[in-house]
């Protein structure tokens, strides 16, 4: 039998978030809803959850579906600060943190 | 003649690929057209159309998706085919190496044609001789009988479970692939029984995901992976040969094997080629010798891996060769010169010649080859271009 690069260990075992030097922050008093940090993520760092999850001070949008950033995988590229419409995500030094 | 009741035809080499896939049971063929290949895409389009074939056929935008989705079919476990010429092979570059690096015993078939600029759509062998550290195995055909045997081989040759790699099965362009042959057509029922099932051992389970050629660190088994898919490659050599007498065996054919020697028995002097201009060496060979002259010919077949010790043992006794190149490339010489020298370095103390020919579709003609006798016969080394000059 030959030698074949296949892996069984699933790549969600392998965090990258130690790659990160700033880290995407959303405030939710700004975020819309919009979903285009979630659809221009390029590493499917940024999921979706319900409202309830999180702590909204906007009422207005605290019943939808909600942006939220995985930490575990994201890079800290910036592209979701840098396409959010309504300057709603806050790129933080790591070592602020 | 042949026995009369075996199944011969008329037809092009590029009709003679089509059908041998047909014939082996390729269930997924994707490729996208280029000339002189366009042929085969074609033939096997208009079988798939009439239900002659059993297989999906999906047409791309580009060659690097057409291998693409080969390696995705193939990694799914079902036996695909591809086809390309020239700069349709540069373009699929990247993926050659993945499917190779992957173990894939994809087959591609592939009419040589030149690489621009400028543009020429004739044949030479550059285009898969810039493939050839792809770590894909190479075939190179002399007839449009080599160029249906060649697939059937090929697949079984890839599929072995100690081989597991890609497979180039070369032809050249017109003189091959548009110029009609009598062809047996072999037996299709004997074809799937010598050919067997496909069961790629690692396909894609999906009660068993698993991550394929993902990231691997430099203490990660790279190097090992490399090193066995060489193993695997030069173990290709015996298996090839062993594949061969079992092929000749059950079709009554007569496939070379390798390599062939042609009256290379007590030579002094000798010539080695790829692909279709060693027929035309072949009758220089013929007429050399009714002169008296103690010439042969060493055609080589299989090019990766290449077949030293077969070459050494040919090559031990004669007072001189040369090599042909139909292919440029900037190194210090042709690069099946450099193979060939390699593999008797140390060994064999012959002076050889390499001879560039035939680039861009021009003709080796009988005169070239007379040529390139007389003066390895006069004991010329180095690097000599045949009929080329300002013209």
């Amino acid at each position: 039998m030959v030698l074949v690069p296949t892996a069984y260990a699933p790549s969600s075992n392998n965090k990258t978030s130690s790659w990160r030097t700033t880290r995407p922050v959303i405030d939710y008093s700004k975020c819309t809803r919009c979903m285009i940090c979630w659809k221009f993520c390029p590493d499917v760092a940024i999921g979706v959850t319900f409202g309830e999850k999180l702590d909204y001070p906007n009422e207005r949008f605290s019943k939808l579906e909600a942006p939220f950033i995985n930490y575990d995988y994201c890079k800290g590229c910036g592209i979701c600060a840098s396409e959010c419409p309504f300057d709603a995500i806050d790129m933080v030094q790591e070592s602020e943190m | 003649m042949r026995a009369i009741n075996k199944n011969w035809s008329i037809m092009t080499g590029n009709e003679a690929v089509a059908l041998a896939t047909k014939l082996a049971g390729v269930k997924f063929v994707s490729a996208y057209p280029i000339t002189p290949q366009t042929a085969i895409v074609e033939k096997i389009a208009e079988m798939v159309a009439n239900e002659k074939m059993d297989a999906k056929f999906i047409e791309v935008e580009s060659e690097h998706s057409a291998m693409a989705s080969v390696m995705g079919s193939e990694l799914a476990g079902v036996r695909s085919f591809t086809a390309s010429s020239s700069h349709g092979i540069l373009y699929m570059h990247e993926m050659l190496n993945w499917v190779a690096g992957m173990r894939l015993p994809i087959l591609m078939a592939v009419v040589n044609r030149s690489i621009g600029p400028p543009w020429n759509i004739w044949a030479d062998h550059s285009d898969t001789m810039t493939q050839r550290d792809t770590g894909w195995m190479q075939l190179y055909g002399e007839s449009n009988q080599e160029a249906m045997d060649t697939i059937i081989l090929g697949y079984k040759l890839a599929e072995n479970k100690d081989i597991l790699l890609p497979i180039m099965v070369m032809q050249d362009a017109f003189t091959l692939s548009h110029t009609s042959e009598p062809v047996e057509i072999r037996d299709e029922e004997k074809v799937r029984e010598f050919v067997g099932e496909f069961n790629l051992p690692f396909k894609i389970d999906i009660n068993k995901p698993m991550g394929y050629g993902s990231l691997m660190p430099p203490d990660g088994p790279f190097m090992e992976l490399k090193m066995d898919m060489k193993k695997s490659m030069y173990s290709g050599v015996n298996k090839f040969i062993e594949i061969t007498k079992e092929f000749n065996e059950t079709f009554d054919a007569n496939f070379p094997g390798p390599v062939e020697g042609f009256m290379m028995d007590d030579a002094d002097y000798a010539l080695i080629t790829l692909g279709s201009i060693s027929s035309t060496a072949k009758h220089v060979v013929r007429n050399l010798r009714n002169q008296g002259k103690k010439v042969g010919l060493l055609r080589i077949l299989l090019y990766r891996p290449f077949p030293k010790d077969l070459v050494i043992n040919y090559l031990r006794g004669l007072k001189g060769f040369g090599v042909v190149d139909r292919s440029s490339t900037y190194g210090p010489f042709g690069s099946l010169y450099m193979d060939v020298i390699s593999s008797i370095y140390g060994k064999l103390d012959i002076p050889a010649a390499n001879f560039i020919a035939g680039l861009g579709g021009r003709d080796v003609r009988v005169v070239d080859f007379e040529e390139m006798f007389m003066r390895i016969m006069e004991g010329e080394d180095g690097e000599i271009w045949i009929n080329a000059g300002v013209k």
